[in-house]
């Protein structure tokens, strides 16, 4: 492998690893602050590629209308499935919570079916992103995955900002850290959980609208995405956003590499490196946030 | 009278009665196992739709005998697949199977089919071995072998010119059993396959490899992908530059139900399949016509496969008087016969997989036009099938 085609696979990597982390995040969020273990994650990014698909006629193809009315929708949603569902649920034990956010996967693909159907969809990628850069023989780029690479960044910056530097930041922190100890001290636990939740819905909702023009739409995608997201989870470290951030672009990175040098076990690298970390640090990459 | 004695003349009677009833035949029980939920809903639907419009066109009997139909949802779903077809085979007693779509149920369903003798008939499952390794005389495909499209698309891609070809494709059964037809066919003509890329089932994250035929630079890329895959690879294969400077050739269902997805990327890329769009053939016209008729819907290659499945089973039945238990019989008139199917006549080959012509067909538009036929009457070469 040339040096050209290694630094392409490079960027190659970088890129997957910064999809997943916008993902896992969310996950890793909740798990973190609010001690849920949520399985439906992965249907948050279902739900937002195929409202990527479903608004964007209805707000005429602008991608940018479709990004923020989807948004509105998920941070809304994510409020109410929280009032309804998982605020019963932190008290409980996570084999409980396994089965409730199962049955959740259960019906949201059924839900999905019965509106929009089984088949496989395409979303345009917009015309101002749909260009791609030429990087020397016969590769190039395309502009929308560097695009998305660097939506990631500028959220990964942002809440690195918020959690370490703001109010909010440090319930979140402190929150994680003990939580009947920060009711105590006067925080709206509740409202503080009720945010956490949106925000995580909100971030794999985004994840899913981004990726929708690069994925395709199709049944099936968001339980996928919830295997590899878990595995970036547990190596960072559970509750931890930098852990989260770090593993991403270690399995991107790995999953990458993998496949072009030992495509017959490309399946498998991904899982071994999980088994690596956990007999190397059991407790994940980093403490959480 | 007591009781006893009264009984015995009411079982005595009522057998009498049971006597002139056995005498005309009673319904053949088919069951159909097909996936009637999740990815391959769709699938499940058309085979059953034209499998259904034959037995309405015949009057709705099959070989000279009413019709009874059985359904279990196999969900594509291998681990249960022992199970549902034992349903069928044990619980509900049905004279033929008709299933599948997915190719790992239809290796547990010719396994149960081979061991209790059913009458089996697959309308889609293009997996090598049930008429390679564990062929029987009951059991019949109306539909393809994996190694069939890719081994045309073999010489179509050695005819173009290329010399080096990259293959890419999910490692799993159908994806290796594709690009092993197409490396036979394509070597036999002096190109060479420099390189067989594979990523897990159903991993979709493709850009590393193409990264990898970037920098190889192949003449041409041979392509194995379904569903939603073969939805994004165009994509991705159209968003990294690749299709403007390496033609992309795949077997058809790279382009077959994805179309709409897929939109301009897929514009003119070149598929080798049983079926496509414009064949000009008396039989697929009044197909087509009849089936909009009865369903409102264009019929799609899954609904031909499932009216041949009732061919086949009509033909068969016909040469045996409607006694299923006679299965010399009905094999030998099946092997025998020209089937009518909409795809062009097509006979079943000694391992009782069709013996067709495959077709080329270009992307225009939402359609998979045929441009013309890549091999004709191509038999699968059957390997390991002893009857």
């Amino acid at each position: 492998m040339d040096l050209a085609t290694f630094l392409v696979q490079c960027l190659n990597a970088l890129q997957y690893g910064l999809l997943l982390f916008l993902i896992a995040s969310g996950l890793t969020l909740i798990f973190g602050v609010m001690g849920v273990i949520n399985l439906a994650h992965g249907s948050f990014y279902m739900i937002g590629a195929y409202m990527a698909y479903a608004l964007a006629p209805a707000l005429g193809g602008s991608f940018i209308a479709t990004l923020a009315v989807g948004l509105v929708l998920a941070v809304v949603f994510g409020y109410a499935l929280e009032w309804a569902f998982f605020s019963f649920l932190y008290e409980r034990e996570h084999l409980q919570q396994v089965l409730m956010t199962y049955g959740l996967i259960l019906v949201f693909e059924e839900l999905r079916s019965l509106t929009l159907g089984d088949d496989v969809h395409g979303v345009a990628v917009p015309a101002w992103l749909s260009g791609s850069i030429p990087l020397g023989g016969l590769m190039s780029y395309p502009v929308y995955r560097l695009f998305i690479s660097g939506v990631c960044v500028a959220l990964a910056l942002g809440m690195y900002a918020v959690i370490s530097r703001t109010r909010l930041g440090m319930s979140i922190r402190a929150g994680s850290a003990n939580r009947e100890m920060v009711a105590s001290l006067g925080i709206d636990v509740k409202k503080l959980f009720r945010v956490m939740f949106a925000a995580g819905v909100a971030l794999a909702t985004l994840a899913g609208m981004l990726a929708a023009p690069i994925a395709s739409v199709y049944p099936g995608m968001g339980n996928q995405i919830l295997i590899i997201c878990f595995v970036v989870v547990v190596i960072g470290g559970l509750g931890s956003v930098r852990g989260a951030f770090a593993a991403a672009l270690l399995v991107g990175a790995v999953d990458t590499f993998g496949k072009v040098f030992f495509p017959q076990a490309a399946g498998v690298l991904v899982y071994v490196l999980m088994a690596v970390v956990l007999l190397w640090r059991p407790e994940g990459l980093f403490k959480a946030t | 009278m007591n009781r006893r004695i009264l009984l015995a003349a009411l079982a005595a009677a009522a057998a009498a009665i049971a006597i002139p009833a056995a005498a005309q035949q009673p319904k053949l029980k088919v069951g159909f196992m097909l996936p009637y939920s999740g990815t391959y809903a769709a699938l499940g639907d058309a085979i059953e739709k034209g499998f259904r419009l034959y037995l309405t066109e015949q009057g709705g009997r099959i070989g000279g005998r009413e019709v009874e139909f059985f359904k279990v949802d196999d969900e594509s779903d291998p681990a249960k697949a022992t199970d549902n077809v034992n349903k069928l085979i044990k619980r509900d007693n049905v004279d033929v199977i008709v299933g599948t779509a997915h190719s790992g149920v239809a290796m547990a369903m010719a396994k149960a089919a081979k061991d209790n003798g059913t009458l089996l008939i697959i309308p889609n499952a293009g997996a090598v071995a049930v008429t390679g390794p564990m062929c029987a005389q009951n059991i019949f495909r109306s539909s393809f072998s994996n190694w069939q499209p890719g081994y045309a698309m073999g010489e179509v891609a050695a005819k173009r010119g290329a010399k080096k070809v990259v293959t890419i494709t999910w490692k799993y059964a159908a994806g290796d059993e594709s690009v092993g037809g197409f490396k036979e066919a394509f070597e036999k003509s002096g190109g060479q396959v420099v390189k067989e890329l594979s990523l897990p089932f159903p991993n979709v994250e493709f850009q590393p490899l193409l990264t990898e035929i970037a920098a190889i630079k192949p003449d041409a890329v041979y392509t194995f992908f379904a569903g939603g895959g073969a939805v994004k690879f165009v994509k991705d294969y159209a968003a990294a530059g690749l299709k403007k400077t390496i033609p992309l050739y795949g077997a058809g269902f790279l382009t077959d139900g994805t179309l709409d997805a897929q939109g301009a990327d897929a514009d003119g890329l070149l598929t080798t399949l049983h079926y496509g769009d414009g064949l000009d053939n008396p039989k697929d016209r009044s197909f087509r016509a009849a089936y909009s008729k009865a369903y409102n819907a264009v019929p799609d290659v899954y609904a031909v496969q499932g009216y041949d499945a009732a061919q086949m089973l009509g033909i068969g039945l016909a040469a045996v008087k409607g006694d299923v238990a006679n299965k010399p019989g009905i094999a030998s008139a099946i092997v025998a016969a020209k089937i009518d199917s909409p795809r062009g006549p097509f006979t079943i080959g000694a391992s009782h997989n069709p013996v067709q012509d495959m077709y080329l067909r270009q992307v225009v538009g939402k359609d998979n036009k045929v441009i013309g036929v890549a091999t004709k009457a191509l038999a699968d070469p059957g390997r390991g099938c002893k009857m």
